[in-house]
């Protein structure tokens, strides 16, 4: 009996010896990591500057339709009465027709506001992100139609399944306070 | 000759004018005289902070919840309604995101990437779990993670798998959080979160296979109990060292066991240990000699797990894009005239040279070199000594959990006859 006792004793010395390391362990992780923690939370976003529309963002969200939403930067835009956004650059002739619509879902409404200019407005409902009327009001417009996260949307995955597919990284966290980068508010153009 | 200077007075003066123009804008913006208003550009605000740090709290409160269930009442029924509470909470309502398992990866990255600091929701995600399971052992499984709770929920008709099937399927999650670390610290995925086979189910959307995932490990959970606990969890790995040498581990008994063995078939996940049989140990031959030769094995199987880590480095760094692009120009040039090829269009279009990108490639492998090497030792140490462990004999007289492996889910303790 004796015996038995010292041997759980020595087993309970050795356990809390390995508790406290284990115990010191933790608290040294999260000690680290404290030293570096943030108060604010991340999110993901977009930089359209540096985006190139290549259309991922409408087939590898983890949401269908993707949490990634067309944007117009109202103060950047002409306005123009031939849309690049709009209309296929092809379209024979000028007609709002279905056919001659860039947009595959007709998530894009055009209203006349006064001649010759008229404003384009992203229904976010129809929006699925992919990116072909940014590609034409970038190439052909202003750049005032770019991709952003919506955030009332987006899950905010631990890591955007679409971020690891971005082929120009154009997906990053960013501080939950500063949480769009829409045009205009927001420029790092390298050009200008 | 006077028409061709005008052409080209005319020429210039619009390339000039264009250039000007393109630096601001193609267009500008008109001014109205109708009175238009112009609309605001809509940018919904993300989730507020103080509902994150309010999940803390719903963390806190349901592992101390469970703590004191398994613990202090000893409640099957509390532990279950618990873990109904955390599916819906952490589950469907949170869209199982955030989650301790995954906070793996964010700690992680934040030790390995200078840029990146953690949050501290992610933060105490991590911590706190382990930190409970230090004490209490491992009741955070029991009521507090979603993953286990769906888990859980399903348990029809658990049966028994042989000891070392148990063992030698409960070497993936080791396998597992090695690798995860591995992507991690090089920046190259999150695959706990890739993988996670219930997300799918908690946000009802996913890609077909995902969904496919999810269903058969819980048609699977039906007769093996909790199969994403015991054999991928990673973040199990962490708990389990925790709760081996937790200061008040639940017991099965509330008093001293009388043997009668009623519980012996009652754990679905095989975690109860069972009282030693001296005599077959005796008989067995097992001893000092089988350890000492398992103990000398250690070094050599973590040598080997250092040497498959070195081998297997260029193969695990291509799951990086940056090195798996590299490698494609490399070694098959002509996909550079492949229009369909996103990736490598979208590289050449950047201007950004060939040497940059090898170099940064070349960045990464390094530390898929030395991160496969650890991984792979780290591999080698486990195997050694979860054999060395098959020799070791503790005393046992009676039936009680085994703390590892124990998740506190509290079924054993409506067998035990025994009155307080
Ligand atoms: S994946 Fe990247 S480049 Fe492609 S559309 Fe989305 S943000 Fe733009
Ligand atoms: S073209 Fe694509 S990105 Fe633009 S509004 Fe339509 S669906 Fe959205
Ligand atoms: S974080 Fe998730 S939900 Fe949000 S855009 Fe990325 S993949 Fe979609
Ligand atoms: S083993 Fe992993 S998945 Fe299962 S309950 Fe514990 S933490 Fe959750």
């Amino acid at each position: 009996m004796e015996n038995n006792s010292k041997s759980k004793n020595r087993r309970e010395f050795i356990q809390s010896g390995v508790r406290l390391s284990l115990a010191l362990a933790l608290g040294g992780v999260g000690g680290l990591a404290l030293s570096k923690v943030i108060e604010d939370d991340w999110v993901w976003q977009i930089d359209p500057f540096e985006c190139t529309q290549c259309g991922r963002c409408a087939t590898d969200c983890v949401m269908s339709p993707s949490a990634v939403k067309c944007v117009h930067a109202y103060d950047l835009c002409g306005y123009c009465d031939l849309c690049g956004g709009y209309l296929k650059p092809d379209a024979n002739a000028l007609s709002t027709a279905a056919e001659n619509q860039l947009c595959p879902t007709a998530a894009i409404e055009r209203k006349f506001i006064e001649e010759p200019y008229f404003e384009y407005h992203i229904i976010e409902d129809l929006c699925i992100g992919c990116a072909k009327c940014v590609k034409g009001c970038t190439s052909f417009g202003n750049g005032s139609l770019h991709l952003q996260i919506i955030h009332d949307i987006c899950l905010n995955c631990n890591e955007c399944s679409i971020a690891r597919v971005c082929p120009s990284d154009a997906i990053k966290r960013v501080p939950a306070s500063e949480a769009y980068k829409v045009k205009g508010d927001f420029t790092n153009n390298p050009e200008s | 000759m006077k028409k061709l200077k005008y052409i080209l007075f005319t020429f210039y003066f619009l390339l000039f004018t264009f250039t000007l123009i393109a630096q601001q804008q193609r267009f500008p913006k008109p001014e109205f005289e109708s009175g238009y208003e112009q609309p605001d550009t809509v940018t919904p605000e993300p989730r507020a902070l103080a509902l994150e740090y309010f999940d803390v709290l719903v963390l806190i409160l349901v592992l101390s919840l469970a703590t004191w269930f398994a613990l202090k009442t000893r409640s099957r029924q509390g532990v279950l309604w618990l873990s109904v509470f955390t599916l819906i909470y952490f589950g469907f309502y949170r869209n199982g995101c955030i989650c301790s398992i995954g906070a793996i990866q964010n700690v992680t990255l934040s030790f390995a990437d200078p840029t990146y600091a953690i949050s501290l929701t992610a933060l105490l995600f991590f911590i706190l779990p382990l930190a409970f399971t230090l004490f209490f052992g491992r009741t955070f499984c029991a009521g507090a993670c979603p993953l286990g709770a769906i888990q859980d929920l399903v348990i029809i008709k658990p049966i028994s798998l042989p000891k070392w099937l148990n063992k030698t399927l409960g070497l993936i999650p080791y396998l597992y959080i090695s690798l995860a670390v591995l992507f991690a610290a090089t920046g190259t995925d999150f695959i706990i979160c890739r993988y996670d086979p219930f997300v799918g189910i908690f946000r009802m959307d996913a890609k077909f296979l995902m969904v496919v995932l999810g269903v058969s490990f819980l048609l699977m959970g039906m007769f093996v109990a909790r199969p994403y606990c015991r054999f991928f969890c990673p973040y199990s790995v962490l708990l389990s060292w925790m709760s081996r040498f937790s200061k008040w581990h639940l017991t099965i008994t509330p008093a001293a066991c009388i043997q009668c063995k009623l519980c012996t078939n009652s754990c679905p996940f095989d975690a109860i240990d069972f009282p030693t049989n001296e005599k077959e140990v005796v008989k067995s031959g097992l001893g000092t000699k089988r350890f000492l030769a398992y103990a000398v094995l250690i070094p050599i199987w973590v040598a080997a797990g250092v040497f498959v880590g070195e081998r297997s480095h260029t193969f695990l760094s291509k799951a990086n894009p940056d090195v798996f692009l590299a490698e494609l120009l490399i070694s098959n040039p002509e996909i550079k005239n492949d229009p369909d090829n996103l990736d490598v269009q979208t590289f050449l279009a950047s201007g950004k040279t060939m040497e940059t990108l090898v170099q940064e490639a070349e960045v990464i492998r390094g530390k898929f070199y030395v991160g496969s090497m650890i991984a792979g030792g780290f591999m080698g140490l486990v195997i050694g000594m979860t054999l060395l462990n098959t020799v070791v004999f503790r005393k046992r007289q009676d039936y009680v959990p085994h703390k590892g492996n124990c998740l506190s889910c509290a079924r054993c303790m409506d067998y035990c006859p025994v009155e307080k």
